[in-house]
């Protein structure tokens, strides 16, 4: 077994590499977490993030009620402060279901909906930026054009003109939002290539052989992904507004699911005689949506201070 | 220079438009099955007739690309089709519902603008101030805060508890009101009708402050930052110790340049006065293309939502033509060339 020790070196210095690298994380982490805490209104941001997490992760350990089945002879409950009933928190609405437990399971839907249609966008419009922005070509120039006539349309006009046509459910929503949403994420990456790849240190890579894929996932990539990761978080927020408007509108996920938006829908109907069914839906968005931008921001301080402000 | 660029910019919008018509066309294909027969599933508001008059109309027997020919050839002569449902051509619909729509984006750009300018350059001059803070956190709750719940929080507020405003509609009836061009204060002022510009003025207040208030809150962000770039910038410290005075180094010096990114981000926020636009005025029963389309959608009436969708999309691309066009004209820079 002559081969013995040349693997075992070779698995050694895997090893070894490995563990410089998550020293390497495990520092760079460490030093964000410090960065992170010179901006207490991103953790503040991120603290309340988390808690919304939870609450959606452990929606049926939290509540008592059913979100969807309703007792009519217990509508309109007020809240406590008004009604003096601890059992429902923040009374229930015109079909007799507890307020709380519903904005607890909407948790569920908004904060799905943020994560899946940023992570396909930016799935989709890392990938083709890259390979745009890399490669140029006439891949680049029907990708940009594609690119260019999507930005023509406002973005809730576009996400409702598809759901119009698509008709209501949870994978039309997502297909809605990400339909226009990689746009923002191709251009980033696609700019950020053409400026990186000119760079000397990709110049180096490609003298000592590097292959492209290798150049593009070991040397530039990892430069560009803290932008990316900064716009994604700053997305996010926006992917959750458009959602609760669509589902406002009637035109998200079928009324019975309980998503914020349809929640102050439906209120807005018995506003006269229970202000609470609406204000308290609206209430979630607004901190949760708070929350994400507060976190972004501060992100973006710490990540990426170039990137400026454009709401 | 200037006006080569200016035409660049105009015939670039061209291919756009082509470009937008052509994404809109496609939008009916999204529908799972046939178009025609989904209008049909509502109600029975179309007759046997008009189906076939419909098939036509979409050429739905004919292959994909003749299709979109027709339908590019019928857009560029200004015909965005017939609505089966409410029995009248598009763009008949979408001419009557406009003025509605515009006077409440004036509105609302009116109200973004006289509180953001003031504001952005305040919080500037006087960084880090109470004022400053104050401004910047309502900003924040600005952009973070979903429309369609502001407006219900605002009805909730000035029409139910204080009775100070109408909660829907565009005037109140019994003004002797007399319509005209359909901009309703307008025609209010043409008839000398006070009572119904009152009325008319007071229902535009709730759903211009709603649909401008996150437009607000982005023109004040920037404006004030780039304020703070232009208030350390030589040209206004040289002003200042050539002993201009402050409050014209401040409006002359700094805010002019700092309108420059100011504008652009105007432009982008027209996006958000289109689509909020359609969310806004279903809260407040406002009768614009808004309300028109989300009811349109609910009919399923596929050709006035395209209809519509490409007059929004239209009106965007516009918009940005028109800030390319200010900012190349503000912009120094450009100018000299």
């Amino acid at each position: 077994m002559e081969t013995g020790p040349d693997i075992r070196s070779a698995l050694q210095d895997q090893i070894y590499i490995w563990r410089i690298r998550l020293e390497l994380w495990w520092g760079n982490f460490k030093n964000f977490l410090r960065e992170l805490s010179a901006h207490p209104l991103a953790m503040v941001g991120g603290v309340v993030l988390v808690l919304y997490l939870l609450s959606a992760l452990f929606a049926d350990q939290i509540t008592v009620h059913n979100p969807i089945q309703g007792n009519l002879r217990l509508r309109h409950i007020a809240p406590v402060w008004q009604a003096g009933d601890w059992t429902y928190p923040l009374g229930t609405d015109s079909q007799g279901r507890d307020l709380l437990t519903r904005i607890v399971y909407g948790a569920r839907i908004s904060l799905i909906v943020g994560f899946l249609s940023v992570g396909i966008s930016v799935i989709v419009g890392v990938l083709l930026g890259t390979l745009a922005g890399y490669f140029g070509g006439r891949f680049d120039s029907l990708v940009s054009r594609l690119a260019d006539l999507l930005l023509a349309f406002p973005f809730l006009i576009f996400a409702i003109g598809v759901m119009a046509f698509l008709g209501p459910g949870f994978t039309n929503l997502i297909l809605a939002l990400t339909f226009k949403g990689w746009v923002e994420f191709f251009r980033l990456v696609r700019g950020e290539m053409l400026a990186e790849k000119t760079k000397e240190y990709v110049e180096a890579a490609r003298v000592t052989g590097q292959g492209h894929l290798a150049i593009i996932m070991k040397e530039i990539l990892p430069n560009i992904i803290q932008s990316v990761f900064v716009l994604g978080t700053l997305r996010m927020g926006y992917m959750i507004i458009t959602e609760a408007s669509l589902s406002f509108l009637g035109l998200g996920l079928p009324p019975n699911i309980p998503a914020w938006g349809s929640m102050v829908a439906t209120g807005r109907d018995s506003i006269l005689v229970a202000w609470w069914v609406s204000t308290f839906p609206g209430l979630a968005i607004l901190f949760l949506v708070m929350a994400i931008n507060l976190f972004g921001e501060g992100l973006r301080d710490i990540l990426d201070p170039r990137l400026k402000l454009e709401g | 220079m200037r006006s080569i660029k200016i035409l660049e910019r105009v015939l670039a919008t061209i291919p756009i438009m082509f470009g937008v018509a052509i994404i809109v066309f496609f939008f009916i294909r999204l529908t799972p099955g046939d178009p025609v027969d989904i209008m049909m599933g509502q109600g029975g508001a179309i007759s046997a007739g008009e189906l076939d008059r419909l098939r036509e109309e979409f050429h739905l027997n004919e292959p994909l690309h003749i299709q979109l020919w027709y339908f590019l050839r019928d857009a560029a002569r200004g015909d965005l089709g017939y609505s089966y449902v409410l029995k009248q051509p598009v763009t008949s619909l979408i001419a009557e519902r406009l003025p509605a729509t515009i006077e409440l984006a004036v509105g609302a750009l009116l109200f973004s603008l006289v509180i953001a300018l003031p504001i952005g350059v305040i919080s500037a001059v006087r960084q880090n101030s109470w004022l400053d803070r104050l401004s910047m956190s309502t900003a924040f709750l600005g952009i973070s805060m979903p429309g369609f719940w502001l407006g219900i929080i605002l009805i909730l507020l000035f029409s139910v508890q204080l009775r100070w405003l109408p909660v829907q509609g565009r005037i109140s009836l019994g003004t002797g009101f007399q319509e005209r061009t359909g901009y309703f204060v307008l025609d209010s002022l043409l008839t000398g009708n006070f009572a119904a510009l009152k009325s008319s003025l007071l229902h535009l207040v709730l759903p211009s402050i709603t649909l401008g208030a996150p437009v607000a809150a982005v023109i004040a962000r920037v404006l004030r930052s780039s304020m703070l770039e232009t208030l350390r910038s030589d040209y206004v410290t040289l002003a200042r110790s050539k002993g201009v005075a402050e409050s014209w180094v401040v409006i002359k010096h700094a805010l002019r340049n700092a309108m420059i990114p100011t504008i652009t981000v105007v432009g982008l926020q027209v996006g958000i006065l289109l689509g909020g636009n359609m969310v806004i005025e279903t809260v407040f029963g406002w009768p614009g293309l808004g309300r028109m389309v989300v009811k349109a959608i609910f009919d399923r009436d596929f050709p006035l939502i395209q209809g519509t969708v490409m007059i929004y999309a239209f009106t965007f691309v516009m918009a940005n033509l028109i800030v390319d066009v200010l900012y190349t004209y503000l912009n120094p820079r450009i100018r000299m060339q």
